[in-house]
C-alpha cells in the first residue's frame, strides 16, 4: 500500500466513542480520585468492561489477527491491532491517565504471554479476560535494586523437583496494578501477575524467565501501595514473594537454561510492542493539556494566527504552535511504529524513537501550559496541574527516555548492548 | 489506513535520485560551493532524472501526474547529497508547478511543455523580499491595474537564475492578497543586480536580487488569469518541499556525524561507543522521523485536498526549520575541531540548516 495517513473507521470511531466516555465518565471523576488515593473507580472498571465485552474484546490487548472475530469467509483487511489500541489509549488518557490504568484487562501481564507464551499457556491465561467480572493482570520486573538494569533482577525461581513446581523467592516493587491483579476483590475476576526471575543467577540474563503466577498464591503478599506524584488511581504495588509455588507449565520460555538470552529477550521483545503504546497514553494527556489551553486562550480572545512567519508571532502563538508541532509528529511516530508492530515489521529502533519523543513532549507540553496559564495553571481547581503530574511518569515507567535513546542509539550505531553500555 | 511504505515505483525513483545524490551532488558539492558554480552537466544529469517532467501530463509535454508525496520522496533523497544543487535542478518547477495547479489553459499551454521538452531551462520565481518582516502573505512589492496591464512595483531578493531566465513568476501583493505574474525577460523596468547575492550558504547557487520599476504585464499574465488563483496551495507546497529538503539536509548531516564518531577514537573506544556522543545522535535521528513524518501527512493532505493540508504544510516547514538547525548543528559539535574545518561538509550543513528560516519560496513541489 502507498504512503496514506487516513485514519481508517475503526481508530475514529473508537476516538468518537472514547472522547464521550472521558468527558462523561472520567473527567467529572478526574479530580477526586487525585485526591482519594487508592481508591478504585468501580463504576467507571464496570462499565469499561462491559462495553468492551460487548464490542467482542475483553481488553485492549491485540487480538492474533488484529481485527477481532473475523470469520474466515470475511475479506482480509490489513491489521489493525495496535493502531487501534493505541488510538484507543490516547483517547482514555486524554481522559484520565490513571483512569487508563484502570481499564480492566491483560495490560502488561497478558502482553508478557502474547510475547513469550505458547499456545496452550494463551489460552489458559487469557480467556478469563472474556468473563462476567473484570479481571486485571500486571507484571513484575523492578525490583529494589533493579531498575532499568533489569538484568541486575534478583528474584529467584527453583524447580522442586518432587512436586514439578517452581519455587519463588524475592521482592517486587513499581508494579503497576498489581493490587488489582493480585489481590482477591468481590468484584473482580481472578487476575495474575507475571513475575520475572533467574533460574540461574550465574547465567546473567540467559538464566532470566517470567513465571504466570496467580492471584492470592500463598506466599505473596502485597507489601504496600506506593504514593505518587500522579496517577494516583492507577495503584502501584510492592510484592514480596516467599516460598511461592507455582505450577511447572507456568513458566514463559524453556525451562533450561541454554547459551542464549532468548527468555530476557521475549520480556525485551514485549517492551518493543509496548513503548509506543505508552508513548500513545502520554500524548493523551498532552493533547488535554493543550486543548485546554487553547479554549483557555480562545475565551480571553487570544487567536494564533498560523501561516504568519515565526518574527511576527507572539511569544505564546509560537508556544502554541511549536506544542502543535511536537504532539502531532509524536503521534505519527506512534502510528508508524505500531503500524510496523501490526505489519510485522522489526520495530525496535520505531518502538523506541516513538518513546523518547512521546516522553518529552508529553512532559514538556504539559509543563509549558501550566507555565502559560500562569496562576489558572498551577491552581487545583483546574486539571492542568494535573497532568503535568501525571504525564511526567510517561518518560520514566517502561524504559527512561535514557534506555530508550540507549536502544535508538544502539540501533543506528549497529552496537551491542557491550559495545554501548 | 495509515501506510509507511512508498510505492515500488516511488522506491525506484528514491533509489534513481539517491545515486545521483551521492555519486554526482555530493560529490561536487564542496568544490562548487568553494568555486561559487555547478558545471552545467551536473545540472543536466540532475534534470534529466525527470522529477518534473513527470509531475506534468503528456497533454502538456510531461509523461505522469503531480503527487506532493513523491516529490517529497525525491526531495529529501536528492538534499541528501547538496542542497544547492538540489535547489538548482529543481528552479524551473517554481515557475512551472505554480502554473500547472493554478494556471488556466492558456498559461499551461504556452509555458508547459516548452518547459519540460529537451534541456533544464532558466525559469524562475521571486518571492523573497529583503526585509526582516518578510511575509510571503503581505509583500512589498505590489501589483495595480492600469488598463490593460497589471503594473508592478517592488524588490525581490534570492531570486536563483534570474539572470539568465527566460520569465520569472514574481508574487506581488494585489487588493491585500498575494497573486503570481508571470514577466518575461527583458521587460522594460525589471532590472536584475549585475553582481549575486551573496548568502551564508549556497554560494554555488547564482541568487539574484530583481528590481520591478512600474513593470506593465498584460492581464492574461496573471496567474491563473483575471480572477487569479489561490496563493495558499502554492506557498503550501513550497513550505512542504522546504521541509522535505531540509530532512535530506539533517540526513546528510545524521549520517555523516554517525559514520565519523564509529570512526573516531578517544580514550580508548570509538567516540560513539560514549553516551554523551550516542545520545546526542539518538535524538538527531529521533527527530529527523519526527518531522519526516509530519511532512509526509502535510504531502499526503495536499495530494488528497484536505481541509487541513494548508496548516499542516505550515506546521512541517516551522518544524523542520527547528529541526534541521538542531541535527546540523550537534553533527559540527560530534566533529569537534575537524567539523569546523571546510574540507568536512557538517559546516556548510549547518550553515545551509540556518538557511531554512528563509528558504520557503526556493523550492516547490
Amino acid at each position: 500500500m502507498p504512503i496514506e495517513f487516513e485514519a481508517p473507521k475503526p481508530i475514529t470511531q473508537a476516538q468518537f466513542m472514547l472522547r464521550t466516555v472521558g468527558e462523561e465518565m472520567i473527567r467529572p471523576k478526574s479530580r477526586y480520585f487525585d485526591e482519594h488515593e487508592h481508591e478504585i473507580p468501580w463504576d467507571y472498571i464496570e462499565f469499561m468492561h462491559m462495553a468492551m465485552k460487548s464490542m467482542g474484546g475483553s481488553s485492549l490487548a491485540p487480538r492474533e489477527n488484529g481485527n477481532g472475530k473475523d470469520g474466515e469467509d470475511k475479506p482480509k483487511r490489513p491489521p489493525l491491532g495496535y493502531q487501534l489500541i493505541a488510538t484507543q489509549i490516547e483517547s482514555l488518557a486524554w481522559g484520565d491517565l490513571g483512569f487508563y490504568h484502570c481499564l480492566p484487562g491483560g495490560g502488561l501481564g497478558a502482553a508478557a504471554i502474547h510475547a513469550a507464551g505458547t499456545a496452550e499457556q494463551k489460552e489458559k491465561f487469557l480467556a478469563r479476560f472474556m468473563d462476567d467480572k473484570p479481571t486485571f493482570a500486571a507484571m513484575c520486573i523492578t525490583e529494589p535494586g533493579a531498575g532499568s538494569d533489569n538484568s541486575a533482577i534478583r528474584t529467584r525461581a527453583v524447580l522442586d523437583e518432587k512436586t514439578k513446581e517452581w519455587v519463588i523467592n524475592g521482592e517486587k516493587i513499581f508494579v503497576t496494578g498489581g493490587d488489582k491483579s493480585f489481590t482477591e476483590y468481590e468484584k473482580l475476576g481472578k487476575g495474575f501477575i507475571v513475575v520475572w526471575a533467574t533460574i540461574d543467577p550465574s547465567a546473567g540474563r540467559a538464566g532470566m524467565r517470567a513465571f504466570v503466577v496467580e492471584g492470592g498464591t500463598p506466599g505473596v503478599r502485597m507489601v504496600k501501595l506506593e504514593h505518587k506524584l500522579g496517577i494516583r488511581c492507577s495503584d502501584t504495588a510492592a510484592i514480596s514473594l516467599v516460598e511461592a509455588r507455582v505450577p511447572f507449565q507456568n513458566i514463559l520460555g524453556s525451562p533450561t537454561v541454554e547459551a542464549s538470552t532468548k527468555g530476557f529477550k521475549g520480556a525485551m521483545a514485549t517492551f518493543d510492542a509496548t513503548r509506543p503504546l505508552v508513548a500513545a497514553s502520554g500524548l493523551g494527556v498532552a493533547r488535554a493539556a493543550l486543548e485546554f489551553l487553547k479554549e483557555k486562550l480562545a475565551e480571553n480572545g487570544i487567536q494564533i494566527r498560523y501561516g504568519l512567519p515565526r518574527q511576527k508571532l507572539t511569544s505564546i502563538e509560537r508556544d502554541v504552535i511549536d506544542m502543535e508541532i511536537m504532539l502531532k509528529s509524536a503521534w505519527l511516530m506512534v502510528i508508524k511504529a505500531t503500524w510496523m508492530a501490526d505489519n510485522k515489521k522489526p520495530n525496535a529502533l520505531e518502538a523506541s524513537m516513538s518513546k523518547v519523543k512521546g516522553g518529552d513532549v508529553c512532559t514538556k507540553i504539559t509543563q509549558k501550559v501550566v507555565e502559560i496559564l500562569g496562576p489558572l495553571g498551577y491552581s487545583r481547581e483546574f486539571l492542568a496541574e494535573k497532568w503535568m503530574r501525571d504525564a511526567r511518569i510517561t518518560d520514566i515507567y517502561e524504559g527512561t527516555g535514557q534506555i530508550n535513546r540507549l536502544v535508538v542509539a544502539r540501533q543506528i550505531l549497529g552496537y551491542s548492548g557491550s559495545e554501548l553500555r | 489506513m495509515y501506510s509507511f511504505d512508498p510505492t515500488e515505483e516511488q522506491q525506484m525513483l528514491i533509489d534513481a535520485v539517491n545515486k545521483y545524490a551521492v555519486n554526482d551532488l555530493r560529490a561536487a558539492a564542496h568544490e562548487a560551493e568553494e568555486g561559487r558554480k555547478l558545471p552545467n552537466k551536473l545540472i543536466s544529469k540532475g534534470w534529466e532524472l525527470g522529477l518534473l517532467q513527470a509531475s506534468i501530463s503528456e497533454a502538456y509535454g510531461g509523461f505522469g501526474e503531480r503527487s506532493v508525496v513523491t516529490g517529497v520522496l525525491a526531495l529529501e533523497e536528492m538534499a541528501f547529497g547538496d542542497l544547492a544543487g538540489t535547489m538548482a535542478v529543481l528552479t524551473p518547477s517554481l515557475f512551472a508547478i505554480p502554473i500547472l495547479t493554478a494556471g488556466n489553459e492558456e498559461q499551461k499551454q504556452t509555458y508547459l511543455s516548452k518547459l519540460v521538452e529537451g534541456e533544464w531551462r532558466p525559469y524562475t520565481a521571486a518571492l523573497i523580499e529583503f526585509s526582516f518582516d518578510f511575509d510571503p502573505n503581505a509583500l512589498k512589492t505590489t501589483a495595480t491595474i492600469n488598463a490593460d496591464a497589471y503594473v508592478l512595483n517592488g524588490e525581490k531578493a534570492y531570486v536563483p537564475f534570474a539572470k539568465d531566465a527566460e520569465a520569472i513568476l514574481v508574487y506581488a501583493t494585489l487588493d491585500g492578497q498575494t497573486q503570481g505574474f508571470l514577466v518575461p525577460k527583458n521587460v522594460p523596468g525589471l532590472t536584475i543586480s549585475d553582481e549575486r547575492e551573496k548568502l551564508m550558504s549556497l554560494n554555488a547557487l547564482p541568487i539574484y536580487r530583481v528590481k520591478l520599476d512600474n513593470v506593465n504585464v498584460p492581464l492574461a499574465n496573471r496567474l491563473g488569469g483575471v480572477s487569479g488563483h489561490d496563493f495558499d496551495l502554492i506557498l503550501a507546497s513550497m513550505r512542504v518541499a522546504s521541509a522535505a529538503l531540509a530532512v535530506g539536509v539533517a540526513n546528510a548531516a545524521f549520517e555523516y556525524s554517525k559514520n565519523y564518531a564509529k570512526e573516531r577514537e578517544a580514550f580508548g573506544v570509538k567516540i560513539a561507543q560514549k553516551q554523551a556522543i550516542a545520545f546526542m545522535l539518538a535524538e538527531m535521528r529521533t527527530e529527523i522521523e519526527a518531522i519526516r513524518l509530519l511532512t509526509w501527512e502535510a504531502a499526503w493532505k495536499l495530494d488528497n485536498n484536505r481541509e487541513d493540508a494548508v496548516n499542516e504544510a505550515y506546521l512541517a516547514s516551522t518544524g523542520a526549520v527547528d529541526m534541521v538547525m538542531m541535527v546540523t548543528d550537534r553533527a559540527v559539535q560530534i566533529l569537534g575541531g575537524h567539523g569546523y574545518i571546510r574540507e568536512h561538509p557538517v559546516e556548510m550543513w549547518m550553515r545551509n540548516g540556518r538557511g531554512f528560516a528563509m528558504f520557503t519560496g526556493l523550492a516547490i513541489v
